[in-house]
């Protein structure tokens, strides 16, 4: 009772922009620690990218969020609504893709999209034009009469998405939504995920970098079960923003005079004749190159800044982490 | 709720060749036995006329076919119930009912309907072939209506026990065997203690012969109908439904 009195103020508490609230949640699979206190928040009309390499926890973390799974310890609040005591009212707020796309291979498309509306309990009335919508979202509306057994991959994968979104949820849960696609059904994918985002809250997991920044509006990296990062695309593209550029010139100075140019730290001449100059932060050294390069005719034809690319990111993070992780266990 | 996911089940059901070649299967080999009982009831009739309280058509060819129908459909029903769950689980569909606003109980009890929506079918069937004597005589109405429902309780406990051996596991062939064997062992139960002598023996055949599927199915077939019987099949499904629903649910639980 006093447990439930706690929910009801957290609820009220809660802000009227977040969606899904997750705390302190842990997974173990027997020994194995899957996930290890992670928390975060779903804003309204948001789209969550879970990063994270092979076995990371973020299918364990979806699978949580769609009530497949129980967690070992922590919450999680979707609308308001507890998914432990509230399962089916907060189910019917969520729309979830499995990696494997749960489908029956016996059915048509029609047959199948229209027994999804059912279960997820679409007023008779309306049921039609929901699956209509979905369909024609998700580009299917050519396959409707055929066996979900004869369509291709990609075909297939369309149909699990559109599964997820057609009784219109609050929250859909994409695992992998683009794995062993083309490249242009990847694309028409991603395009889907950007539109749904209005109305829709999407979460979806990847491996595949680019996706995140081509589709996500935050990024959350896992790595062995603890969520190492939490930031908006913009602030990813801030992290990437280096502090390199590569500089190629007709009539290089000695290094040494690159070396005094303000702000910057060292020059790294590359083999094909180009160099590589690092400099602080916040103190690009661009403009003052440039002009020197005129007044004293260093013959600059190329300035490239450099970017730190997700990937480097990525490797950079879990990394670092893994050493904190090493250093904190060995003290 | 629990009809869409029936009615999905049923229809899977008949959209593989398994449901279609059980029918044939069972309705053939019955059909065998009920021609071969009309034919010893056809020999024997002459004899019986001028015996006291001889036993009559329903006791002679609708009893053993119901009998029969009984064996025949243990091995069967296995065979029928073995995917519900299992098959769900291997093509991993079955986090879509997790996922959807449907309680556990609700997909067991759906699975369940579906699956006795089948065995209905198969029922009716059979239940044709004895009513076909009427179109040339008469059978006692009150013996055949109770072999009748004795048979559909027999079938829906099999069924019941079908279930929850399919939520135990994610092949569909161990779910058939352990509830073939599940299924046998509780029809065999009451042959156990009938060689013992002590009193504490007695007490223990007793019980194990009340358990047995078979002891109950006797009655309702020579048109006894006790209520108790009823009720017996009537708790041994919602037990066995009710472990599906509690296995269903440890699901989301332990890996």
């Amino acid at each position: 009772m006093a447990m439930e009195r706690l929910c009801f103020m957290y609820n009220g508490s809660m802000s009227n922009d977040v969606l899904v609230r997750v705390e302190h949640l842990f997974r173990y699979y027997g020994d194995i620690c899957a996930l290890h206190d992670v928390t975060f928040d779903i804003g309204k009309g948001e789209v969550l990218g879970l990063l994270g390499s092979n076995g990371a926890g973020k299918s364990t973390t979806m699978q949580i969020l769609s009530g497949n799974l129980a967690p070992s310890a922590g919450r999680v609040w979707i609308n308001g609504v507890d998914i432990l005591d509230q399962p089916k009212l907060a189910k019917a707020a969520l729309g979830y893709l499995p990696d494997q796309p749960p489908l029956y291979r016996e059915l048509t498309v029609d047959e199948y999209l229209n027994y999804c509306a059912r279960l997820n309990r679409i007023p008779r009335d309306r049921r039609s034009a929901a699956v209509d919508k979905a369909k024609q979202r998700c580009g299917l509306t050519e396959v409707g009469a055929r066996l979900i057994g004869n369509l291709s991959k990609g075909y297939q994968q369309r149909v699990g998405i559109a599964q997820a979104i057609v009784h219109t949820p609050a929250l859909v849960i994409l695992d992998e939504p683009t794995v062993g696609l083309d490249p242009i059904q990847v694309r028409e994918i991603r395009a889907l995920i950007r539109e749904l985002s209005g109305e829709h809250s999407v979460i979806l997991s990847t491996h595949i970098l680019p996706e995140v920044q081509a589709t996500c509006d935050r990024v959350q990296i896992i790595n062995k079960g603890r969520l190492l990062l939490n930031d908006s695309i913009d602030g990813l593209l801030a992290r990437m923003q280096s502090s390199s550029m590569l500089v190629a010139l007709r009539n290089p100075p000695p290094v040494l005079e690159l070396e005094s140019l303000p702000g910057v730290r060292s020059v790294v001449s590359l083999p094909d004749g180009r160099m590589q100059l690092h400099y602080l932060p916040d103190a690009s050294p661009a403009q003052v190159l440039v002009e020197r390069s005129v007044q004293r005719g260093w013959g600059l034809y190329e300035l490239t800044p450099e970017r730190m690319s997700l990937e480097q990111i990525f490797v950079d993070i879990t990394r670092t982490e893994q050493h904190a992780v090493i250093a904190e266990e060995a003290a | 709720m629990i009809f869409t996911i029936a009615a999905r089940e049923l229809r899977s059901m008949f959209l593989s060749p398994l449901a279609w070649s059980i029918m044939a299967v069972v309705e053939f080999i019955l059909a065998y036995l009920y021609l071969a009982q009309i034919d010893t009831f056809m020999q024997i009739q002459p004899r019986l006329v001028g015996l006291e309280g001889a036993p009559g058509v329903t006791g002679l060819i609708v009893a053993p076919l119901f009998g029969s129908a009984a064996v025949v459909l243990l091995l069967v029903v296995p065979l029928v119930t073995m995917r519900l769950i299992s098959e769900e689980r291997r093509a991993q569909t079955i986090s879509l009912l997790f996922s959807a606003p449907v309680s556990m109980s609700e997909i067991i009890v759906g699975k369940y309907l579906g699956i006795m929506a089948f065995l209905l079918l198969v029922l009716v069937m059979i239940a044709v072939m004895p009513l076909a004597l009427l179109l040339g005589g008469s059978i006692d109405m009150g013996m055949f209506l109770s072999g009748l429902l004795g048979l559909t309780l027999l079938l829906a406990s099999f069924a019941a026990v079908g279930l929850f051996m399919s939520t135990l596991t994610v092949q569909p062939a161990i779910a058939a065997v352990g509830s073939f064997g599940m299924l046998l062992m509780l029809w065999v139960l009451d042959w156990a203690g009938n060689t013992g002598a002590g009193a504490m023996d007695e007490k223990i055949s007793g019980m194990l012969a009340y358990l047995s599927l078979l002891r109950h199915y006797e009655p309702l077939l020579k048109g006894v109908f006790d209520s108790a019987d009823v009720i017996y099949y009537l708790l041994f499904i919602v037990f066995f439904l009710g472990l599906s629903v509690r296995r269903l649910d440890a699901d989301r639980l332990q890996h």
